[in-house]
């Protein structure tokens, strides 16, 4: 099936992302920016969903608005938010920082329209669909397997590291 | 006008540099941590963004060039990189509750020891 209006999603979703971005960062309230972090996350997954990624875009729902949020909504609840509201929320660098953020992203600008004729500007046509999951599957376990380890062993040494961060006595 | 009713790989890119440079504001101006490791997460989910976009776009290159419906190598690496952001989440957010744990303090600022 064809997409359906895809420049008015587009934009939607960029706007709803975009939003997001911005209430995470200007927000006093830590909860607060979660809750805009995870409008931000819910976009982006229906963005894939777009590029015809429909398993990234599960994982993006499933583990970062479901676990990584929660997983963070606890810690705000564990350390206590109440003083850090009333303090400054910006530090003294505001200023370099925004000016860096605009440098970079002017190199970024530079870039793109340099670049645009690299990237042809009729629609892009693809042939797979409804097997997505079983063709990423297969790169997973085939082409990708032994990055595939390794990344289970850096989940292994990330489990390791929180418990030992979080112990009482290190 | 009609560039922009056309969605192209560019608009995608765009969108994620858009997505990263907030997240940049946000890891060098904010004072609380949280929010920072939450930029953080936006940092990366802008690479993940590129990353499909350019999956996309690479599908419909001819097959002689590597490309072709089975050239998912952007989606695979946005899954590893969804995995490092995982497990960069659970490291950091250990380290913040250690550190509020020593300096009753969510504020970055007080991060010092190491400082000049």
């Amino acid at each position: 099936m064809a997409p359906v209006a895809t420049p008015f999603f587009f934009y939607l979703l960029s706007a709803l992302m975009l939003v997001g971005g911005i209430l995470v960062i200007t927000r006093k309230n830590p909860v607060h920016s979660a809750l805009a972090l995870i409008t931000t996350l819910l976009a982006q997954a229906a963005i894939y969903l777009m590029l015809y990624a429909p398993f990234v875009a599960g994982v993006q729902i499933i583990l970062y608005a479901g676990g990584i949020m929660v997983l963070f909504l606890f810690v705000i609840m564990l350390v206590s938010i109440d003083r850090s509201i009333k303090e400054r929320q910006f530090n003294s660098q505001w200023l370099i920082g925004v000016v860096a953020a605009t440098a970079l992203g002017g190199l970024l600008i530079a870039v793109y329209t340099k670049g645009a004729s690299l990237f042809p500007g009729g629609p892009v046509t693809v042939a797979a669909e409804g097997d997505n999951t079983q063709r990423v599957a297969s790169l997973l376990y085939g082409q990708y397997m032994f990055s595939f380890e390794i990344a289970s062993l850096l989940l292994l040494v990330a489990i390791i590291g929180a418990v030992v961060m979080a112990k009482k006595r290190i | 006008m009609q560039s922009m009713l056309h969605i192209t790989t560019l608009h995608y890119l765009v969108l994620g540099a858009a997505l990263f440079l907030l997240g940049v504001i946000g890891v060098l101006t904010r004072r609380n941590v949280v929010i920072v490791l939450m930029s953080i997460e936006l940092i990366l989910n802008a690479v993940n963004l590129n990353l499909v976009a350019f999956s996309h776009y690479w599908q419909s290159m001819p097959s002689r060039l590597g490309g072709g419906p089975t050239a998912l190598h952007g989606q695979i690496f946005s899954i590893f990189v969804i995995t490092d952001a995982a497990a960069e989440a659970a490291v950091g957010l250990g380290i913040l509750i250690a550190f509020f744990r020593n300096k009753e303090t969510v504020n970055i600022d007080e991060v010092n020891l190491l400082k000049w």
